[in-house]
């Protein structure tokens, strides 16, 4: 699945990474404390997440993961759609709770990575 | 390639710059062109250890020993140490509070992590004078 197909399955806005939506992603993972997604280290991939702080980013960007997806529409400052941006990370904003963005990707293929 | 060494100061007050050596470091190790599995490891591995640091002790220092075949990441504070390091060993054990827990952190799952990604660890900790972590991640070629 592309980036790009997440964003749609999703109706996702994107906020940043524009031109990475043709990036290929494989699995995914949701969560909101961050060691919990540490703990799986896998091939590239997406958190979904409704927190929204710099360690976001950084979480991502040491797992190498290609993209955020913020859901329950909430809208993070611009400083971390920046931060985002200059790590190369897409940032998509959804307006589905976590439950549902992560049934909707799974449902379409997307899987988790235990 | 020789030795390298480097050292980072890690601020305890401020949360939003918790991660930065980590990520600096991984930036050299890609620099340097380890591979992708290694870096991974050494970031996540260091990334926990920092985030500890600042919210569980008051920042410290990182030494960061760079091998082709190794990468070896001391991380010294003089924070509160720690009381039960076999608890803190579980996964789910914490001692984080609500507001560690709002901010992203607090599963109890930073050192099964850093021991499940590392070749070796090693924890030194005594109550009120501080604790020091050490790792070692080889590369696997
Ligand atoms: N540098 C440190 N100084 C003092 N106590 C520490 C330090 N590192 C870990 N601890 C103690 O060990 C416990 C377990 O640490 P661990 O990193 O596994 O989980 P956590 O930090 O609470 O949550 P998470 O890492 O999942 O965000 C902590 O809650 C804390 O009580
Ligand atoms: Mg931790």
């Amino acid at each position: 699945m592309r980036i790009r197909d997440v964003r749609d399955i999703l109706e996702a806005e994107v906020l940043c990474g524009e031109e990475f939506l043709d990036h290929e992603v494989t699995s995914a993972c949701g969560a909101d404390l961050m060691s919990d997604v540490l703990a799986f280290v896998k091939d590239q991939g997406i958190l979904l997440t409704g927190l929204l702080n710099l360690q976001v980013v950084r979480t991502a960007e040491m797992m190498d993961m290609s993209c955020i997806v913020i859901v329950r529409g909430k809208v993070p400052d611009e400083k971390l759609v920046d931060f985002a941006d200059s790590r190369s990370i897409v940032m998509l904003r959804t307006p589905y709770t976590m439950y549902t963005a992560c049934g909707r990707l799974y449902n379409n293929g997307l899987v988790g990575v235990e | 390639m020789d030795k390298i060494h480097l050292q980072y100061n890690v601020d305890g007050e401020d949360f939003t710059l918790a991660g930065e050596a980590s990520s600096d470091v991984r930036r050299v190790l890609r620099k340097l062109g380890f591979d992708g599995d290694t870096i991974r490891r050494a970031a996540i591995c260091m990334y926990e250890g920092e985030i500890n640091m600042v919210i569980h002790a008051s920042g410290g220092v990182i030494d960061v020993y760079i091998d082709p075949d190794s990468i070896e990441i001391i991380m010294a504070d003089t924070g509160p140490g720690i009381a039960d390091i076999e608890k803190a060993w579980q996964e789910g054990y914490t001692t984080a509070s609500q507001t560690v827990r709002d901010l992203g952190f607090g599963a109890g799952m930073g050192l099964p992590n850093m021991k499940r990604y590392s070749d070796f660890i090693d924890i030194e900790t005594e109550l009120g004078k501080g604790t020091t972590v050490k790792m070692i991640i080889k590369t696997r070629s």
